[in-house]
């Protein structure tokens, strides 16, 4: 082959990723929202470096449920819910969406929890930056098209290297972190277990999958282009790893390797950091807000699409309110009603976000099993069907996972009872 | 009382009787065969104690919403897979269908049917409408567990969303089944090529294609430049290069360029190598150029006529060249060596005599960019200039190509 062509297959390779770039990139990163970081923080200030090996599963479990998702959205061309209600019925998807915005509202809640104690470490009372980012992000999208939101969501992405800059100014112990990273350390403490199973069963959430699917599909990424696409998506979960891995050191450097401490809020591992720099702590709190914000316009945006694909309204950031009236007021109401919760003095929101974590439970098996059942259908998938030892890995991820999600849906039971 | 419209929901599950009024089954699911008629349901199946039995529209009796199905003859056969039929169940509910009237995408939720009370005659069910919207979802939802009048009481509140079953276009890619079910997609070719370009962004990859390989190659054409280059582009790889071809060629030489430019390059070889020879080379003259330049952004659809030209001169090249006439505004004027000499605002036709000379319409002053003018440059021109038409000019001051205010109006949208 001529150099000329090689060279231009190579241009040719590498425009598509850039053109693909996007919708897995996106849906990793914001696996790191307020209630994942809180997690991380939680795990680093408790137990100090030990937590780090579970990241290699948390990686591995993300970049098995977002390929699956990215490429049966570049096959079919089609949403997860358009997948769902196509095959298994109206019943099953109405089921479906009825949890699923449930869980969705309920982030939506611990989001606008996570802008508003973020904003507080800067003095910003609650009643004012509620209300504001609640607007910005209506805004965002109801004046926005796919592509400009898009944009905005990449951009949002580069600011989780706050993270890692204020990781490095606690100067943790690298050369410890770098050992449990890859050794496993089981401990036979309840409170380490449970924290196991928080860190890897909250990995996957069910919104990732139907908005990484719709996100593929809204952006016309095709079976040709998968393989870049697959780039993508694994780039995307290394990243969000990377970042999670960097606010577990942060936290076993600032916190525990002080005084090993159970705190309740994230807001409270930046206030932990604030002895090593007002720097590390503002730049951890600006990472907490970005976090939570970008998490709140995507919850919402991502709920109201999947809904009415699945019951076959109107939908769209292009369309018009009054061409899509449905989705506009499920993704209004979303908002108002996530938001507002925040600001009611006396709202049990713990007791909420333990309710959707047992709503979860039953949720994500089944979207799970939807999943591998739709994707090793032959005529929706052909020759991208799953093979038998991809198959496999699928399957005990998803086993796993269902185990671990009803582990958590037991803690939430808990203290409800 | 006697119905005159049944729903499909409702069909499903009911009981059927045979001639002694003894119950042998219910309803699975009704099918029409659309060679036969294109709207009576033609077939039903019943589920039977073992089987699934098939009973012909002949051999019912009545239908009623209370009393089930009654059966005026009982030699059933059972039910084996029939590639002529279209199944409601299988085939039709929860799927997406085109709403070629209301010009968009929709998901069956349910099916109405007309219930025809013929005199002596059986009862039979022609297919009215397909039923999408909250009405229908909600009597889907509650079909089973409510008495069949109380839901259709509970759904009266909410007004019907339906779709005319003359306007549903159904979408199949499988070029057999397609032919057995009698289907076709000629029903979008009337679709403004905007709004069939909307409706094929919404379908999945197969459908997509399956559309674009069945219209008449100029609608497709025309629907396919609507739409987002790297669909066009994924579109035209999955076409055999024939197909391929033949809507490059009915597409705009620019739009054209554009399209090819996104594929690889052995298939955008592969359908060039098919195509007619004066539109390729149109085309390949226009994929010389880079795409954010005055040679990528220009097209070869221009009226030029020599300098020392009439206005009768021009009115008779007008009549001959029919196919620019919707989107021409601006005639060029050429000297004997083919560089540009002068632009002409077709209005001005209208008011100077047949005999006026077309150089002293001309407006000034003359404005021209090369083949490798920037396109900011150029939107910056039409800008100030308020031009329709900008022609551009090769190195040697020859006319190469114009280009238009849409081309720039896209480029500024997609900024």
């Amino acid at each position: 082959m001529p150099v000329a062509r090689v060279f231009s297959r190579l241009r040719y390779r590498l425009a598509i990723f850039f053109a693909v770039l996007g919708p897995g990139f996106i849906t990793a990163v914001v696996d790191n929202d307020a209630g994942g970081i809180f997690t991380y923080s939680a795990a680093g200030a408790r137990f100090g470096y030990l937590p780090l090996w579970t990241l290699m599963p948390v990686a591995l479990v993300l970049i098995v449920a977002q390929e699956m998702s990215a490429r049966m959205g570049a096959v079919t061309g089609k949403g997860l819910s358009d997948l769902i209600r196509e095959e298994f019925g109206l019943r099953v998807t109405f089921l479906v969406m009825t949890l699923l915005v449930l869980v969705n509202l309920t982030n939506v809640m611990a989001n606008f929890a996570g802008i508003a104690s973020s904003l507080e470490l800067f003095h910003v009372s609650r009643y004012i930056s509620v209300p504001l980012c609640a607007l910005a992000v209506w805004f965002l999208v109801v004046k926005g098209t796919y592509h400009s939101v898009e944009k905005i969501f990449l951009f949002a992405c580069v600011f989780y290297i706050t993270y890692v800059i204020s990781g490095i100014m606690v100067k943790p112990d690298w050369k410890e972190a770098a050992f449990y990273s890859v050794k496993p350390v089981l401990l036979f403490d309840a409170g380490y277990i449970e924290m196991l199973i928080g860190m890897v069963g909250t990995t996957i959430a069910p919104w990732q999958q139907f908005y990484l699917q719709a996100a593929v599909v809204e952006k016309g990424i095709t079976a040709k282009e998968y393989v870049q696409s697959r780039v993508e998506v694994v780039v995307g979960c290394v990243m969000t790893v990377v970042i999670a891995f960097f606010v577990i050191v942060a936290c076993a450097g600032a916190i525990w390797s002080v005084q090993p401490t159970t705190i309740t809020t994230a807001a409270e591992a930046a206030l932990g950091l604030r002895p090593f720099g007002e720097y590390a702590f503002l730049l951890f709190s600006a990472g907490l807000f970005n976090a939570s914000l970008f998490a709140a316009c995507i919850l919402p945006l991502s709920t109201a699409y999947s809904v009415c694909e699945g019951l076959g309204f109107e939908s769209g950031v292009n369309r018009r309110f009054r061409e899509a009236p449905i989705f506009y007021w499920l993704y209004t109401l979303l908002i108002a009603v996530g938001a507002g919760v925040i600001l009611m003095p006396d709202f049990p929101l713990v007791r909420m976000i333990l309710l959707s974590q047992v709503i979860n439970g039953i949720l994500l098996p089944i979207v799970l099993i939807f999943m591998i059942l739709l994707i090793n259908k032959s005529d929706l998938m052909g020759e991208w069907k799953n093979s038998r030892f991809y198959n496999l890995i699928s399957w005990t991820t998803v086993v796993v996972m269902i185990g671990l999600s009803l582990a958590l849906a037991g803690f939430g039971l808990r203290p409800l009872e | 009382m006697a119905e005159t419209l049944l729903f499909f929901t409702e069909l499903l599950g009911m009981p059927v009787h045979d001639r002694r009024g003894r119950r042998i089954g219910r309803i699975k699911d009704a099918a029409l065969v659309p060679l036969v008629h294109p709207s009576r349901v033609d077939r039903f199946m019943v589920g039977g104690a073992w089987t699934w039995l098939t009973i012909r529209y002949d051999q019912i009796a009545f239908i009623s919403l209370e009393k089930g199905i009654h059966l005026g003859d009982e030699k059933l056969v059972p039910y084996h897979e029939d590639e002529y039929t279209l199944r409601f169940s299988r085939d039709l509910l929860d799927q997406q269908i085109v709403d070629v009237n209301g010009r968009k995408v929709v998901r069956v939720n349910d099916i109405t049917f007309r219930l025809e009370h013929e005199p002596g005659g059986p009862d039979y069910l022609g297919v009215l409408e397909v039923d999408v919207g909250i009405r229908s979802i909600l009597r889907r939802l509650l079909q089973g567990t409510l008495p069949k009048r109380l839901i259709r009481r509970l759904q009266a509140p909410i007004s019907p969303n339906s779709i005319r079953w003359e306007f549903c276009n159904i979408v199949e890619p499988d070029p057999q089944r397609r032919l057995r079910l009698n289907i076709s997609h000629q029903k979008l070719e009337i679709l403004h090529p905007a709004d069939l370009a909307d409706i094929m962004e919404e379908l999945g990859p197969a459908e997509r294609e399956a559309i674009v390989e069945t219209i008449d190659s100029e609608v497709a054409a025309e629907a396919l430049q609507e739409i987002h280059p790297r669909m066009q582009a994924s579109i035209l790889e999955a076409l055999e290069p024939e197909r391929a071809a033949e809507i490059v060629e009915e597409m705009s030489p620019d739009e054209a360029a554009d399209a090819l430019s996104e594929l690889e390059e052995e298939t955008s070889e592969g359908i060039l190598e098919e195509m007619e020879s004066e539109p390729k080379t149109e085309v390949e003259e226009l994929l010389e150029y880079r795409e954010d330049t005055a040679g990528g952004m220009m097209n070869t659809e221009y009226l030029a006529l020599h300098q020392n030209a009439t206005v009768a001169d021009a009115l008779e090249a007008l009549r001959g060249s029919e196919e620019l006439l919707d989107n021409l505004n601006t005639l060029l004027l050429v000297n004997e060596d083919g560089h540009l000499a002068a632009t002409v605002p077709l209005p001005r036709l209208f008011i100077a005599p047949g005999t006026a000379r077309l150089r002293d319409l001309a407006s000034s002053p003359l404005i021209q960019v090369p083949v490798n003018e920037k396109q900011k440059r150029i939107t910056e021109l039409f800008d100030k200039y308020n031009l329709l038409t900008l022609p551009v000019v090769d190195e040697e001051g020859c006319l190469c190509g114009v280009v238009t205010a849409d081309d720039i109006i896209s480029v500024l949208r997609h900024k």
